[in-house]
């Protein structure tokens, strides 16, 4: 039994909805201008004219939606080898969000062989497929389906091939452990046979049908099981080949120059004293300088010398002590009034402003790229999220033809959707332009924590009224600054007024784990308990009178349910506070109930426990599932209690782990995890979900123990 | 001043002559390529660049290779005894414990360290002595199982 599945979309995943923030750092080394770069000497490089690169500062711009066109014909998604070997191509990358495990028992599910006989060949422009960035959570519900077809296609296309081969009716061909049998299971082929056969490559060249009848859940064998990541044993040996782990013959490594602050111009620099260092290669193209060394300490060394030597114009820039005013002020239009205030006469209102900090992804492996020119062609290696934009990034800054650029993502170090640009990748590839062989860069953690975009900062305003019976008559809520992804309330109340505004951000700002959603979810979840308050209502049977939407209800009585929420309300202790949270985003719903202990001596408090309930539609992979909302879990953590970007006069200030504390092994506190398993609901994505209610379920058990509202992240107690 | 350095890389004599002051995190990864050991931070604030150094887990990155002269080295390549990973390995492996698996390295090497040093220490004395080591995926309720899980590996080994 067969069904046309691949399931209808959320309307929220409608490619044209979804909309990348994406700050891209464009680097221009124009071709004209290359004329007058005069190469001297062993590899060494000195521009004697100051072209221009173009910084976006920190402007937020369309980053073209899901972007990619995926693949057309069968033989670009799967590659049958005559050596038996079968290779399904795509443009998804591994940040360790789990597409590799997930993306090969698609494959192996639709083409009926085990997992091992499938290995995914992800995010080599030269080879696969446009499938679009790796973000917005639609590996799952986008890339799954796709991949899906093209092996379901294949499968048909043994299965077809296996009947005219016999002389036999279709129909009577059954595919069984990787081959395909007649009906006396005398005769088989395999996909080896196919491979082998002349007619090979005119049956891969034909379309991917859009019909392609795919596995049923109910048959499924693969899909829904706990698949280990394919390459994990590569990780545990340290075999695997990181982005900043790649080699090359004669490679150098390279460092560039950054500027001391925001919006900072080189006006000079003196290059002679890292010229006379030997085997050192160095760089000027106007505001670009660089240097390349065959080894990191002397790269350093003479970046240092050249440093001491440059004179920067500065401008005056906000600093973080004046932000949420400055975001304010700047507000685009200004922020929107209220529409419902002639109504509010004698109804009980509420009206809050929520604060929301800048914060970073800080990816454990920060952002590396190896370069190498040949013949005017490039190839990069580089940690990136989104293999295709990096290439038009390279394609744009050094004015190549696409097909002479080749970008591949090995398996990198961590993303969190800060890792949707190229600018590392075009950096090397400048050195390595200078140089004449390939330079490897990899950036510093400082540099990582200065010039990496960061989750943008946001003022939210929220007001809403109470009509007599307690329910919300009226709600006005506004993000300014940090986006539209979840400005919309999840309930019913009787007017509504949600907008999201742009402001002129300070910092350059993209995307992170669910986008703003965190922060509207946060300054939502936490406003909810402060109009219950008003209200005299318990925060969950306030929300519950005002939820229509079934699959978030039921994530939110899980969650309360397992945390006996209802029963710990009403008995409280001291010291202990208990909050709670839910949320929908890109077709997955969530709910946590949270238990803080507070140390009023102190002055501080720690998380004991998190109870979270998560439903995405039908579980793909429940073990890869687990950690993404383990992770998710203690990402929020991190962000809810410590994680803030300061700055100073353009200068970052929070350039260490030291300063911007993430959490660690002893933050970790006991996890109940819930998940809901929907075969009936398409799969949607989960890597970002699950992180948008811990914030505001923290925040809430606070104002739960002490009374006092927290309306600002990261989480302080009052003094 | 370029010298010299004698010292044992998962058992192999090695010789590199360079400036003493580089750290040992970058003689590993670009003099030897042995590039299974990560940088994270180069400040020892994250233990992604954990290595034994006689026995002991150390951050290579704050390691001044002209310390490790006469010295024996252990990175992540040289942990398995052919095909036989070690047991913390072994565990994290089957526990699926890590999500981007950049940090895992490290940890493996922080762990193994603490067992070379007491074979018979409890799964929840290792976790808290590794509060150095950051997971920035999150995935710490995942390497703590496969931590009690190495522990009771070693501990059979042990008995």
């Amino acid at each position: 039994m067969k069904t046309n599945s691949p399931d209808s979309l959320p309307a929220d995943l409608a490619a044209d909805n979804y909309d990348e923030v994406v700050a891209r750092v464009d680097y221009d080394f124009g071709v004209s201008r290359r004329s007058f770069v005069k190469v001297l000497g062993a590899g060494l490089l000195i521009a004697v004219t100051l072209p221009a690169i173009s910084q976006e500062e920190g402007g937020r711009r369309r980053g073209g939606g899901f972007g990619g066109g995926g693949a057309r014909m069968l033989g670009a998604r799967i590659h049958l080898g005559q050596d038996g070997t079968i290779t399904v191509l795509t443009g998804k990358v591994e940040g360790g969000q789990g597409a590799r495990a997930e993306l090969s028992q698609a494959a192996a599910e639709e083409l009926g062989v085990p997992l091992a006989a499938v290995q995914m060949l992800m995010a080599d422009t030269g080879t696969v497929p446009d499938d679009g960035g790796t973000f917005g959570s639609m590996t799952t519900p986008r890339t799954v389906p796709a991949v899906r077809q093209g092996a379901a296609a294949a499968r048909n296309l043994l299965a077809e091939f296996a009947a005219q081969q016999w002389k036999v009716e279709r129909q009577t061909v059954v595919m069984r452990d990787g081959k395909v049998f007649d009906a006396t299971g005398k005769q088989s082929l395999t996909y080896t046979d196919l491979a082998k056969s002349e007619e090979v490559a005119k049956l891969l060249a034909q379309a991917i049908p859009a019909d392609v009848e795919l596995t049923p859940v109910k048959e499924w064998k693969l899909l829904g099981t706990p698949v280990l990541r394919p390459n994990a044993r590569d990780i545990v040996t340290g075999a695997h080949k990181y982005p900043s782990d790649i080699a090359r013959p004669g490679m150098l490594y390279g460092k560039i120059l950054r500027a001391p602050s925001f919006g900072a111009k080189l006006i000079s620099i003196e290059l002679a004293p890292a010229k006379a260092l030997n085997n050192v290669v160095v760089v000027q193209d106007d505001q670009f300088v660089g240097v390349a060394a065959p080894n990191s300490a002397l790269a350093e060394a003479a970046l240092d010398k050249i440093s001491e030597t440059a004179k920067w114009a500065t401008l005056p820039q906000p600093s973080s002590a004046e932000l949420f005013d400055y975001l304010e002020k700047n507000a685009d239009g200004g922020a929107p009034v209220n529409p419902f205030a002639r109504e509010l006469t004698g109804a009980k209102t509420v009206r809050q402003t929520y604060h929301v900090p800048y914060i970073q992804h800080a990816p454990l492996e920060p952002r590396a790229a190896v370069a190498e020119w040949t013949d005017g062609k490039l190839t990069v290696w580089t940690g990136s999220q989104n293999p295709f934009a990096v290439r038009g990034e390279l394609v744009r800054a050094f004015h190549l033809a696409p097909e002479n650029v080749r970008v591949v993502i090995p398996d990198f170090g961590g993303g969190f959707g800060g890792k949707h640009t190229g600018e590392c990748a075009v950096e090397a590839a400048r050195l390595a332009q200078a140089a004449g062989k390939p330079v490897s860069l990899r950036w510093s953690r400082a540099e990582e924590f200065t010039w990496a975009y960061f989750r943008p900062a946001a003022v939210i305003q929220a007001e809403a009224s109470l009509d007599a019976a307690g329910r919300i008559a009226t709600w006005h809520f506004i993000n300014i600054n940090s986006g539209a992804q979840g400005v919309e309330t999840p309930y019913a109340v009787g007017k509504k007024n949600c907008h999201s505004v742009a402001s002129k951000p300070p910092l350059r700002h993209g995307s992170y784990r669910a986008l703003a959603s965190t922060a509207n979810n946060f300054a939502r979840e936490v406003f909810m308990d402060e109009v219950a308050a008003v209200a005299g209502a318990d925060p969950l049977a306030f929300r519950l009178a005002h939820l229509e939407n079934d699959r978030l209800r039921a994530v939110l009585e899980k969650a309360a349910h397992e945390f006996d929420w209802t029963t710990r309300i009403k008995d409280k202790q001291a010291d202990t506070g208990i909050g709670l949270a839910c949320g929908m985003e890109k077709g997955s719903f969530v709910a946590a109930c949270v238990e803080i202990q507070i140390d009023r001596k102190e002055n501080k408090f720690k998380v004991s426990r998190v109870c979270q309930a998560f439903e995405c539609g039908k579980i793909l992979n429940p073990a890869n599932l687990l950690s993404q909302v383990q992770g998710a879990i203690v990402m929020g953590l991190g962000a809810a209690l410590r994680e803030e970007v300061k700055f100073e006069n353009g200068r970052i200030t929070t350039t260490s782990f030291r300063k911007y504390p993430v959490p660690r092994f002893d933050d970790v506190p006991e996890l109940d995890i819930h998940l809901l398993d929907r075969p009936d609901q398409p799969s949607a994505g989960a890597g970002e979900t699950p992180i948008i209610v811990i914030a505001p379920a923290i925040a809430n058990a606070v104002f739960h123990a002490t009374g006092k509202s927290i309306r600002a992240l990261p989480v302080r107690l009052a003094a | 001043m370029d010298t010299p350095i004698n010292f044992t890389v998962n058992g192999k004599i090695r010789t590199v002559t360079t400036d003493p002051s580089r750290s040992l995190l970058e003689v590993l990864r670009e003099d030897l390529q042995l590039t299974g050991t990560k940088f994270g931070c180069g400040e020892g604030q994250c233990r992604a660049c954990t290595v034994l150094l006689n026995g002991e887990s150390v951050a290579s990155c704050l390691t001044a290779i002209g310390d490790v002269d006469q010295q024996a080295v252990v990175t992540i390549e040289g942990l398995a005894e052919g095909d036989k990973l070690h047991p913390v390995q072994a565990a994290f492996l089957a526990e699926g414990a890590f999500q981007c698996g950049y940090c895992t390295a490290g940890m493996i090497m922080g762990v193994a360290g603490i067992l070379k040093k007491n074979p018979h220490v409890s799964g929840a004395e290792i976790i808290s002595q590794l509060q150095k080591h950051l997971c920035r995926c999150g995935s710490y309720a995942k390497y703590e199982k496969g931590i009690h899980r190495a522990v009771a590996q070693n501990g059979k080994a042990h008995a």
